[in-house]
């Protein structure tokens, strides 16, 4: 029944024929399968992100169309659809990232740079790899649970309960290990030659690693911090559990900071939780819209990352 | 010159100051690292601490009920464990297919340009936070994929949450499995071409074997992923209050994440008593399934790096 379908003429000489046997003379059809089937597995994947984008930017965009972008960014959170906004939200978000960033951002960096740098190789070093990539490991949620006993109760006096200071402590020890961990990678790819150049000179361990290892592992090491930051952001269950739920920063106007700071709070991604939730089709629309500005915020921190690592990429 | 002139050991340990410095520098970064163990022993003390007053707090039976409705004192850990099983294995059956597809395409077939803007807009996909995710679950897929598929119309469902999950991990799987994959050394795969093997058994037949263990412990950490994930549940699944037990994936249910959820924001007035000290144990639960997970993938991982 082949014959039909790939008429193959009879091989002239001895050359063609293991010609003819190298090339191959049928169209392996399995082999095109194949391909289009893991083709269509990383299409569909990325079809996916488009189909999203495109799906929540056309539920937002009657919000975007009848009100003012500025004003719903600023607007305090209502029940009534019409005003309700994403200012306390994005002020919640935007402190939390600061507590992150001076609580995670050096530890974790210090911390990698003992286990790099310092640690010799033995069990205690080992454990503490262990529990650093544990860590990275557990979800989310759990580290919510620390921070009720923790911060919430234990430190009660000190933060003042479910308060904005709670949350960010909780969210700057759910990032650690990842800093530690992609802080630790770049450290590691910088070559031993540089810090020996360093030693021959005569120069400490930690001269070594403040003037050679660390200007050469920066940028990898801000993009790893930057890129972490960016999934801070979006991070939401967490702060669940600390009390991000009970509304925006609800104190007199002349309160000072350590009151506001210990406060009621909220943040953009459980402001997006709890819209999620209402079943009125107006929340619908600012669900969308609140999706909107936390991707592009999201997609904004990921691109600086991105520029920073194109930009002082070294190949050794 | 003399012979006083030759530089003593004691010369080269530097000025007192300098080495004082030197150890309070090198402790302060040990600090730094230590916390890794003072973070996992406050998890689990407080952890344990709630868990044992939950239990002392309830009869050991109504662990066993079937259903989870800590209002009414039934806390059925199957209720909530088969809901984190269901979406777990539903969200693997989307992201192994999926993931390692991707994977295979972009480290045996992609040329480097289509590699180069492929990857990127993967990474896009990982970046996406997981409550975009649930929001989508809930407002998309189920309406246009659960329902027709299941025959009904219930908005929540665990198969609609279970997707969304898939497609959290996806990302996951592909990148770790394409890292493991790209790593193969080149030879192995030369080797199989000389022979005269396709490009299709050179990828199934060399450089997948190749890379098993790297394919294994993405897949191990995808399932870890999807055991833990808290907002797509909590906002797709559909255990408000309480659920019954159920594995039809059709059917609104209930995880250990969402039920912790639940109790959290306590709109329900339950904040305070025994049922505020059960989220500690599911949490618990959470921690330990999710460490061995994690123990086993690391163990795989070395394997991986012992390979070449």
């Amino acid at each position: 029944m082949g014959a039909q379908t790939r008429p193959v003429p009879p091989p002239q000489s001895a050359t063609e024929a293991v010609e003819q046997a190298i090339m191959g003379h049928k169209r392996d059809w399995r082999s095109t399968l194949f391909e289009l089937a893991l083709l269509l597995a990383l299409l569909i994947a990325l079809g996916v992100l488009v189909w999203l984008i495109t799906d929540i930017f056309i539920k937002a965009l009657p919000v975007f169309q009848e009100r003012n972008l500025v004003e719903f960014l600023t607007n305090p959170m209502s029940s009534n659809p019409r005003r309700a906004g994403i200012g306390q939200a994005l002020w919640g978000s935007i402190v939390l990232m600061i507590f992150v960033a001076i609580l995670a951002i050096p530890i974790g960096i210090a911390a990698a740079v003992y286990l790099e740098e310092y640690a010799s190789d033995n069990r205690l070093t080992r454990l503490i790899n262990t529990t650093v990539r544990n860590l990275a490991g557990v979800p989310a949620v759990v580290y919510g649970l620390l921070g009720i006993a923790v911060f919430v109760v234990f430190l009660r006096d000190w933060t003042g309960g479910q308060s904005i200071i709670s949350g960010g402590f909780t969210l700057a020890i759910v990032v650690l290990p990842i800093v530690i961990i992609t802080s630790a990678e770049s450290l590691r790819a910088v070559p031993s030659s540089i810090r020996e150049a360093g030693f021959g000179v005569g120069a400490t361990k930690w001269e070594v690693i403040r003037s050679h290892v660390i200007p050469y592992a920066l940028p990898g090491i801000l993009t790893g911090t930057i890129l972490t930051i960016g999934r801070a952001f979006g991070e939401t269950a967490p702060l669940l559990l600390v009390g991000a739920v009970t509304g925006g920063f609800a104190v007199a106007a002349n309160a000072s900071i350590t009151e506001r700071l210990q406060g009621p709070y909220t943040a953009l991604p459980t402001v997006i939780f709890s819209w999620s939730r209402q079943p009125r089709a107006e929340f619908r629309e600012l669900t969308a819209a609140a999706i909107i500005v936390l991707i592009a915020l999201v997609l904004i921190i990921n691109a600086i990352a991105i520029i920073l690592r194109n930009r002082y990429a070294r190949k050794w | 010159m003399s012979a006083n002139d030759r530089v003593t050991l004691e010369e080269l340990k530097g000025s007192a100051a300098r080495r004082r410095r030197e150890r309070i520098i090198r402790s302060a970064f040990f600090v730094s690292a230590a916390l890794a163990i003072v973070i996992s022993v406050a998890i689990v003390l407080s952890l344990l601490g709630d868990t044992i007053t939950f239990l002392q707090g309830i009869q050991l039976v109504d662990l066993l009920a079937d259903a989870w409705q800590p209002r009414s004192g039934d806390y059925g850990l199957a209720t909530i464990i088969s809901g984190t099983l269901v979406i777990a294995v539903i969200a693997m059956v989307v992201a192994t297919p999926l993931g390692l597809g991707a994977a295979i395409y972009l480290s045996e077939y992609a040329s480097p340009r289509a590699r180069a803007w492929l990857k990127p807009i993967l990474e896009i996909l990982a970046t996406i936070p997981s409550v975009v995710l649930g929001f989508f679950a809930l407002t998309v897929l189920s309406p246009a994929l659960v329902q027709p598929l299941c025959g009904n119309s219930l908005p929540f469902t665990l198969a609609s949450a279970g997707i969304a999950v898939g497609i959290l991990v996806t990302p996951l799987v592909a990148s770790i499995s394409e890292d493991a994959m790209y790593a193969v050394p080149a030879n192995l795969r030369e080797a199989s071409y000389g022979l005269g093997a396709t490009r299709r058994t050179t990828s199934l037949r060399v450089v997948v074997p190749a890379a098993i263990s790297g394919i294994v412990a993405s897949l191990i950490v995808a399932f870890s992923r999807a055991i833990g994930e808290t907002m797509i549940v909590a906002i797709a699944a559909g255990g408000v209050g309480g659920a019954v037990f159920s594995i039809n994936p059709c059917l609104p249910g209930q995880t250990m994440t969402g039920a912790m959820t639940v109790i959290a924001i306590g709109s329900d007035a339950v904040g305070g008593g025994v049922a505020f000290n059960s989220l500690f144990f599911i949490g618990l639960l959470l921690f330990f399934m999710t460490m061995i997970l994690n123990l086993v993938s690391e163990h795989f991982v070395r394997r991986m790096r012992k390979g070449y």
